[in-house]
């Protein structure tokens, strides 16, 4: 017992942990509706974009969170556009403007050299890296989206299920779903240090997935996809410091860990919640033979055909 | 078009008309209105431009050439193809049709809205069914509950896309049913739809769809074999059963007849 509380002597890994558990819980909130948008692709692509402009603000000695913040919301509202478009999917669409940026950000570094973290620590997470600025940045980023998702609850749910119909029911969809973009750039970036580029995608995607095993409600999916993501966080931290392993990976590998018991326990047959089906399986349209039944109609509503003048 | 009732009426009307994606033109030249109390369906094949008629009278998307002009202030509600959801969606009915209250800014609903959600579910016949995932529901009360969400909203005007498709005989049947109800309570209602047969005997009004408008009116002047061979491209045969059009398959030479 006495072994598992001896990292919190350190200053360092108490941010670390405070930090990881906030990311998780962050990042599985937002993963809810990341992944019913059918875009879990888009965390993966999303951090590799950042990195260019974590790359990029590093050169030019620009605040790591406005540089890279600004490139993210860009190629994530760049992203959007082009999957709304529906002219290329949206996997296409990451897949070309956020390994560009990412090649980018390489490249930056490379040739000009690196000022703030380790290349590793950028790929992988670290828990030296955590900063009490990075501590304050992800309270008041994790502050922000939990406001806007309280404030946007319908607005955001209904863009989510159906944006056509939502946009002819009064929501503004386009703003709606580039202040979700906002919030996952903020996200990711605010998680990038501990997390890690290469990994982040996972935080995203799996407590969301788990959650969605578990519930058919979308209230219920929300708190319980953040606080699986909360959970793994803390743990996988705390595994971090005692395996002396990345950060990020043993976030990753704590959720992964959840989702296997998740889906023995309930049975795979609860993995079918998280396709996107789309069929319903009902019966096919009427056949020629009931017509007698729509002529009995309308003999017995004489009032509705023919047509009023 | 049959004679239509006084401007002041018209909630959205149609004037030349042309739309098209890119390069492709779909719509050509169409004029249309729809007023308070009309019950309208269109009719045509899948690529006829049902669908971009209803983006256009909903005001999603722009035409090329000519006007759609919509009634200041007239609310318009929109009923999507039960083909196109995600019926893996984790939502219940409740939240489904809670959806329509998109002025209210907290996450949970409020008392009168719960009160109305369940007199909406009740009146459209599945009451009872608001804490149910709504991939349990059956085709027909899939549909209502879109219905119910629409009607949130209090419309003067219904947009529907397909309402009976993948529903069973019973269901469609049910569905156009309540339609004329809803439609004899003055909600203005337009709706597309394979199903020549139903829209006959439950509508008083038809288009004929095939890139253009290519008959309007009551059913008897639209299910006519030449406006359907025209619209569907395909010779089809038309009977008259308790006075009203019934449509049937013409067997081609060669096909095997009903034994």
């Amino acid at each position: 017992m006495e072994a598992l509380l001896d990292p919190f002597a350190y200053a360092f890994f108490v941010k670390g942990v405070i930090v990881a558990t906030l990311a998780g819980g962050l990042c599985g909130l937002i993963g809810v509706y990341i992944t019913l948008r059918g875009m879990s692709y888009i965390g993966h692509g999303l951090s590799h974009a950042i990195f260019g402009g974590f790359a990029a603000s590093s050169i030019i000695s620009l605040n790591y969170y406005i540089g890279a913040g600004v490139w993210g919301l860009a190629s994530a509202l760049a992203i959007n556009r082009v999957t709304r478009s529906r002219r290329i999917g949206a996997d296409a669409a990451i897949g070309v403007i956020t390994t560009a940026s990412f090649a980018l950000g390489v490249a930056l570094l490379t040739a000009f050299g690196n000022k703030g973290p380790s290349f590793d620590a950028a790929l992988f997470g670290s828990i030296i890296g955590v900063s009490a600025g990075d501590v304050w940045a992800l309270a008041g980023i994790s502050a922000f989206t939990g406001g806007v998702i309280f404030f946007h609850y319908r607005a955001l749910l209904f863009a989510t299920f159906d944006p056509d119909v939502a946009d002819v029911s009064g929501v503004r969809v386009a703003r709606t779903d580039a202040l979700l973009m906002l919030i996952l750039s903020l996200s990711i970036l605010a998680t990038l240090t501990v997390i890690g580029v290469t990994l982040v995608a996972a935080t995203l995607v799996i407590p969301a997935v788990v959650a969605r095993m578990l519930t058919n409600r979308f209230s219920r999916m929300l708190w319980l996809s953040s606080a699986i993501g909360a959970v793994c966080g803390f743990v996988g931290m705390n595994l971090s410091y005692h395996l002396d392993v990345p950060s990020g990976t043993t976030i990753v590998l704590t959720g992964a860990f959840v989702f296997l018991v998740v889906l023995t326990v309930t049975g795979g047959r609860r993995l079918q919640r998280t396709a996107r089906l789309d069929g319903h399986g009902e019966a096919a349209p009427a056949p020629a033979a009931v017509v007698a039944d729509d002529a009995a109609c309308t003999a017995a509503r004489g009032d509705r055909n023919p047509v009023r003048p | 078009m049959t004679a239509h009732p006084p401007v002041a009426d018209c909630l959205v009307s149609i004037e030349g008309v042309s739309f098209g994606y890119d390069d492709s033109p779909v719509l050509l030249d169409i004029d249309l209105a729809v007023h308070a109390s009309d019950f309208v369906g269109v009719v045509g094949p899948s690529g006829s431009g049902k669908t971009s008629l209803l983006r256009l009278l909903l005001g999603t998307v722009r035409p090329q050439r000519g006007a759609v002009t919509r009634r200041p202030g007239v609310a318009v509600a929109y009923v999507p193809q039960l083909e196109t959801v995600n019926w893996n969606f984790p939502v219940t009915v409740a939240e489904c049709v809670l959806m329509a209250r998109t002025e209210r800014r907290l996450p949970w609903s409020s008392r009168q809205e719960r009160t109305e959600v369940t007199r909406m579910l009740d009146r459209l016949g599945i009451g009872g069914l608001a804490q149910r995932h709504i991939r349990e529901l059956s085709g027909g009360q899939q549909q209502r509950m879109f219905i119910a969400r629409a009607l949130l909203r209090r419309p003067q005007l219904l947009l529907m896309d397909e309402p009976t498709t993948g529903v069973d005989v019973a269901s469609r049947h049910d569905m156009l049913h309540l339609l004329g109800e809803l439609n004899d309570d003055g909600m203005a209602i337009l709706l597309t739809t394979h199903d020549l047969n139903g829209v006959a005997a439950h509508l008083p009004r038809l288009v004929a769809l095939q890139g253009t408008v290519i008959a309007a009116g009551p059913p008897h002047e639209v299910i006519t074999p030449a406006v359907l061979e025209r619209t569907f491209g395909a010779p089809m045969e038309v009977l008259e059963h308790l006075g009203m059009p019934v449509v049937l398959d013409r067997y081609h030479n060669g096909s095997r007849a009903p034994s």
